[in-house]
């Protein structure tokens, strides 16, 4: 593998994460972790969908007229994704019926969109087919982190394992309830973004405005 | 024979005329600029012929495994409620040897016999016009505004020796409607399970009424008062069991009040006149 390849693969993990730095992407973040195997299946889905999605529109990208290039990307996401759930109901029955609602809503999930009209529209599509797999890989990453605390704080299991024994079961934790709600991954999504930014400094974002010191002594009305 | 053979080059030849028409009209589109109008509208139909083939080639191709995994999934249902389901039973067999599919009509509580039961979708009938009924406000404990005119009921056997009745059971939650199936004894009086097995309520709180430990709560659990009343509800926290009535009651789901009273309304309506009481009076009087 090639420098370039390289860093377009797994820039998108940790330096350019989409949930994290590009902050996109995070309502399903919310919706689909309060359990690590829908988080697992749903982060498989959004990858190949992102993946595919946007070699197939950048392989056309040069002969699609701009005024419907939105429609033509549109187009293209929602019946991948029409494939890929159906896909899921015929080989992942059970999973399926847990997901089926949040596959839908890949076709409006801002990852993908963005990196279709960010990337593919501009590159090649081998390179825009690695870097739809680096940034479902990075969106990957934040969903089994997300899940990773939800399901072990808010049930004491992980992937349906016993982790934590349960008061109610003759152990000694009590679930917090308020992990298996989606505001908990908000706090748990925060706390991420706090420590990449803390780890690496370079993605904190600069104020726009500063608030300006007053200066006292001058205009005073005392 | 030369005739034949004769057609089938002219029309290899049309074919072959066709297709390089074809190609030059694309050359000629392709070629065009991107913001003419003319390859605007061709690009959006071929786009659209594309993906309209690939959605559809998933949809017809896929769709026999899905509803076979459909069909299986209610028999692992129904099984899983009959005590009949581990881990080594094959679905399809067990189904077949020990579970026998009854309509009845919930009115006079007969068996009907002129609807092929392995074929009716009760679920489906609920909400197709022709074959539901609504349910008037005031009765409507469970919620669920319409209920299909017949209902199609399981039996389990053993040999000739009914094990159980299996009762289809519907009713709202707190954001969804519960859709699962009440094991009774042969008795039509004592639980032996309950499974809830279509729900959407809260992960973790009521979300909770899939949890075998709650589900094994009630095992042996008696549906009807003295009076003939349904006296079967759950009930905020633990049973006290050495309340004459404890019998009657189950352990509230920790968290999920509205789930909990949502169950409780569902077995009252079902349990009730309105529900199965006339059929599981005639089955205990018939026996």
């Amino acid at each position: 593998m090639d420098k370039e390849t390289k860093k377009i693969l797994f820039e998108p993990l940790v330096d350019n994460n989409p949930i994290t730095l590009q902050v996109l992407g995070v309502c399903s973040a919310l919706a689909v972790t309060s359990q690590m195997s829908t988080s697992l299946i749903m982060a498989l889905a959004l990858t190949s969908v992102t993946a595919c999605s946007s070699a197939a529109i950048s392989a056309v990208r040069q002969h699609t007229p701009g005024s419907i290039r939105i429609i033509v990307q549109m187009i293209i996401i929602a019946s991948l994704v029409i494939v890929v759930d159906q896909l899921l109901r015929a080989f992942a029955f059970d999973i399926s019926k847990k997901l089926s609602v949040f596959v839908g809503l890949i076709i409006t999930n801002c990852i993908v969109m963005g990196r279709a009209e960010a990337y593919a529209m501009k590159n090649p599509p081998l390179q825009s087919f690695i870097d739809g797999v680096g940034n479902g890989l990075g969106y990957s990453l934040i969903l089994v982190l997300v899940a990773f605390f939800r399901e072990t704080l808010g049930s004491g299991k992980l992937l349906g394992f016993d982790v934590l024994p349960l008061v109610k079961d003759g152990g000694w934790y009590v679930p917090n309830g308020m992990m298996l709600l989606p505001p908990s991954a908000f706090f748990i999504i925060g706390i991420i973004i706090w420590a990449f930014r803390t780890w690496k400094p370079k993605q904190v974002e600069h104020n726009e405005f500063k608030i300006m010191a007053i200066s006292h002594g001058e205009g005073g009305h005392h | 024979m030369l005739n034949a053979e004769k057609k089938t080059s002219t029309f290899n030849e049309q074919l072959c005329k066709y297709y390089a028409q074809f190609k030059v009209y694309c050359e000629r589109i392709l070629a065009l600029s991107n913001d003419s109008l003319e390859k605007t509208i061709n690009v959006a139909l071929a786009l659209c012929l594309v993906c309209a083939v690939l959605v559809s080639l998933a949809f017809v191709v896929l769709r026999p495994l899905q509803i076979h995994n459909k069909a299986l999934d209610m028999k692992k249902n129904i099984l899983d409620v009959a005590g009949l389901l581990d881990e080594s039973t094959n679905i399809d067999q067990a189904f077949k040897d020990r579970i026998e599919s009854k309509i009845v009509d919930l009115k006079t509580g007969d068996y009907v016999d002129n609807i092929d039961a392995d074929e009716y979708d009760q679920r489906k009938a609920a909400k197709d016009p022709a074959q539901n009924e609504a349910i008037p406000a005031d009765k409507d404990i469970a919620s669920i505004r319409f209920k299909a005119k017949y209902t199609k009921i399981y039996l389990v056997k053993n040999g000739d020796q009914l094990q159980s009745i299996i009762l289809p059971i519907n009713g709202y939650g707190l954001w969804s409607t519960m859709y699962g199936f009440l094991a009774l004894e042969p008795d039509a009086q004592t639980v032996q399970s309950i499974n809830l097995y279509d729900q959407a309520e809260t992960p973790g709180l009521g979300g909770e009424v899939v949890n075998p430990n709650w589900r094994a709560l009630w095992k042996g659990k008696k549906v009807y008062g003295d009076k003939g009343e349904v006296a079967l509800t759950l009930v905020k926290g633990s049973v006290d069991e050495s309340r004459p009535d404890a019998v009657n009651k189950v352990d509230g789901l920790a968290g999920a009040t509205l789930t909990s009273r949502g169950v409780s309304n569902l077995i009252q309506y079902w349990m009730g006149t309105e529900g199965f009481a006339t059929f599981l009076n005639k089955l205990r009087t018939n026996g």
